[in-house]
């Protein structure tokens, strides 16, 4: 890899993109949608096709070398996880489809069983609809009483109020690690202590951070993880939720079916011990196989190096962005706060809009509410254009981006009535 | 000819910074929201209509360039036309958009219409031209179901 230790190769790493080389109507695709979806690397495409090619058999209980084979290589992958987010054990790594599926798994697990009339439930006014609906119904249901963590004016959770907010009645703290909108990342080491503190949980959605930062669920002490391999170069479908195994195992079953029992009557059955019972099912085994060298990919560039790529960038990004004068960017200014993720309005030119011309430069960014629509309206807009960066995107990138917006300004800007 | 140019065409930034009809009717026929769930798009239309006469529209919208265009245009052309003219002319620039098997041509005085043809390549904006339309189809409905005394 590199020769400089302390630097990605991006030249090198873009090389291993298929996608990459991509023209659309005659330019060189320039993707900063990342924090929607990452692109996948060669290893983790030929993953699929090797397994499918090679040895596709359902897991568990085949007696024959293709079940073998497959089951090796799926629950090989989930010591890799551990590995990787740096939990005690591995039956505490549990495979989902999805962040969304993760969090559900505990709101209807979890939260089922502990959250009481009249308990609170600690959001942040910054949360994603998936780490936001699923306690909603939950405190609808159990009448329960959700409270928000406010944010200061540059988009940092306000942890003065945090102190005030996590109390007694605080039966689980429900965070984001670093915001898709704002980029913002959170002090989750903070907020562990002080919901422990109040004997509260505290669950954790890492599908932005754990991509971009490296992430230890011991060091932070974080009951809850949830995140999706997509977004860190691996396939779509394929989530992973860790729990502390004290947790997990006084938890009831998800879903249920094949799979996560050990005995079946015709009129009672018994659950599999962890992390299967939470596994219902035929899981998606090509996907999960594949997952792995995603993560062995990210490892082996060390994530040390992933983060300090991406300050690099976004700090060269604010700067560039900030030469346009009419445009208005969210978040925290300083890039050392914050993860790869850049929202922004140019003048009072529709997010759509922007998106449509960028498009047009074979530039792919977001538009929109970004599946945050509270926070829109704390931050007073439609919608945003996003820019999201990963290991592959270069500085020239964000130079084609602003050439974009400088179009979009010339066109549609300076609007008069709205 | 770029992608966008398509979509940015002369007569659409044109409305889109000078939106026709923009504002609020005090006391009108027919008041109607629309919404674009997908894009946060918003509208108000309102109408007021007398002797079946579409004698003043108004919109203030929230939305991209092709909505705000789209429903500048539409508020020209509908201003003045009966109700059941304003129906047939919403009928035909909605097929205009929505049919995928041929051309549906306009007449003459539609022609302005003609820039948003455009738009039906990007299948994902067809809805953000429809928006005014589909509202505006919501108002005459309302108009024809509760007529002045």
């Amino acid at each position: 890899m590199s020769e400089n230790l302390n630097k990605l190769n991006v030249e090198q790493i873009r090389k291993d993109f298929p996608i990459l080389q991509r023209q659309i109507s005659g330019k060189q695709l320039v993707y900063l949608d990342n924090a929607a979806t990452s692109q996948k690397p060669r290893s983790v495409i030929d993953a699929i096709t090797a397994y499918y090619e090679g040895y596709n058999a359902n897991i568990h209980r085949g007696i024959h070398t293709l079940a073998e084979e497959a089951t090796d290589a799926y629950e090989g992958v989930r010591e890799t996880v551990r590995e990787f987010i740096d939990a005690e054990q591995t039956h505490e790594i549990i495979f989902t489809s999805g962040t969304t599926e993760a969090i559900n798994l505990v709101a209807y697990t979890w939260g089922n069983a502990n959250i009481l009339p009249g308990d609170e439930i600690v959001l942040t006014a910054m949360e994603h609809h998936s780490n936001l609906i699923p306690w909603q119904r939950l405190a609808t249901e159990r009448s329960a009483r959700l409270v928000f963590i406010p944010l200061t004016e540059d988009g940092q959770l306000d942890m003065v109020e945090a102190k005030k907010l996590i109390g007694e009645k605080t039966k689980l703290v429900a965070v984001t690690q670093m915001s898709n909108v704002l980029g913002t990342i959170n002090p989750i080491k903070e907020l562990a202590q002080l919901a422990h503190s109040k004997g509260a949980v505290i669950l954790v959605d890492g599908a932005q951070g754990v991509p971009h930062v490296k992430t230890s669920v011991r060091a932070l002490n974080v009951d809850f993880l949830a995140f999706s391999m997509h977004k860190m170069l691996g396939p779509t479908g394929v989530g992973i939720l860790y729990g502390k195994t004290e947790l997990l195992n006084a938890m009831p079953p998800f879903q249920s079916g094949g799979h996560m029992i050990t005995s079946v009557w015709r009129e009672k059955a018994t659950w599999s011990e962890l992390p299967w019972k939470f596994e219902a099912g035929t899981r998606n085994i090509a996907d999960v196989i594949a997952s792995g060298k995603a993560i062995e990919y990210l490892s082996a560039l060390g994530m040390d190096n992933v983060r300090e790529h991406e300050i690099e960038i976004t700090k060269y990004a604010l700067n560039k962005l900030n030469e346009l004068g009419d445009i208005t960017i969210f978040g925290p200014k300083n890039a050392t706060l914050r993860g790869g993720v850049i929202s922004f309005n140019v003048d009072a030119i529709h997010a759509h809009d922007i998106g449509q011309i960028c498009a047009d430069a074979a530039i792919a960014i977001r538009a929109g509410h970004h599946c945050c629509q509270p926070l829109m309206r704390d931050l007073n807009v439609m919608g945003t254009a996003r820019a999201s960066f990963y290991i592959y995107n270069t500085k020239a990138e964000v130079d084609l981006l602003f050439e974009a917006l400088k179009e979009a300004d010339k066109v549609l800007g300076h609007v008069a009535c709205r | 000819m770029s992608l966008a140019d398509d979509l940015y065409r002369e007569t659409i930034l044109d409305h889109y910074h000078n939106p026709r009809n923009h504002g609020a009717i005090e006391h009108p026929t027919a008041q109607v929201e629309g919404v674009n769930p997908l894009c946060g798009d918003e509208l108000t239309l309102y109408l007021t209509v007398k002797d079946d006469k579409i004698e003043d529209v108004k919109l203030t919208a929230k939305g991209c360039s092709i909505n705000t265009a789209s429903g500048s245009m539409m508020s020209e052309l509908l201003l003045g036309k009966s109700v059941e003219e304003a129906n047939q002319i919403v009928d035909l620039f909605k097929r205009m958009m929505l049919d995928k098997k041929e051309e549906v041509e306009l007449p003459e005085e539609l022609e302005d219409l003609e820039a948003l043809r455009g738009v039906k390549k990007y299948p994902v904006r067809i809805k953000c031209a429809l928006l005014p339309w589909n509202t505006m189809l919501e108002g005459l409905g309302n108009v024809l179901k509760s007529p002045l005394p």
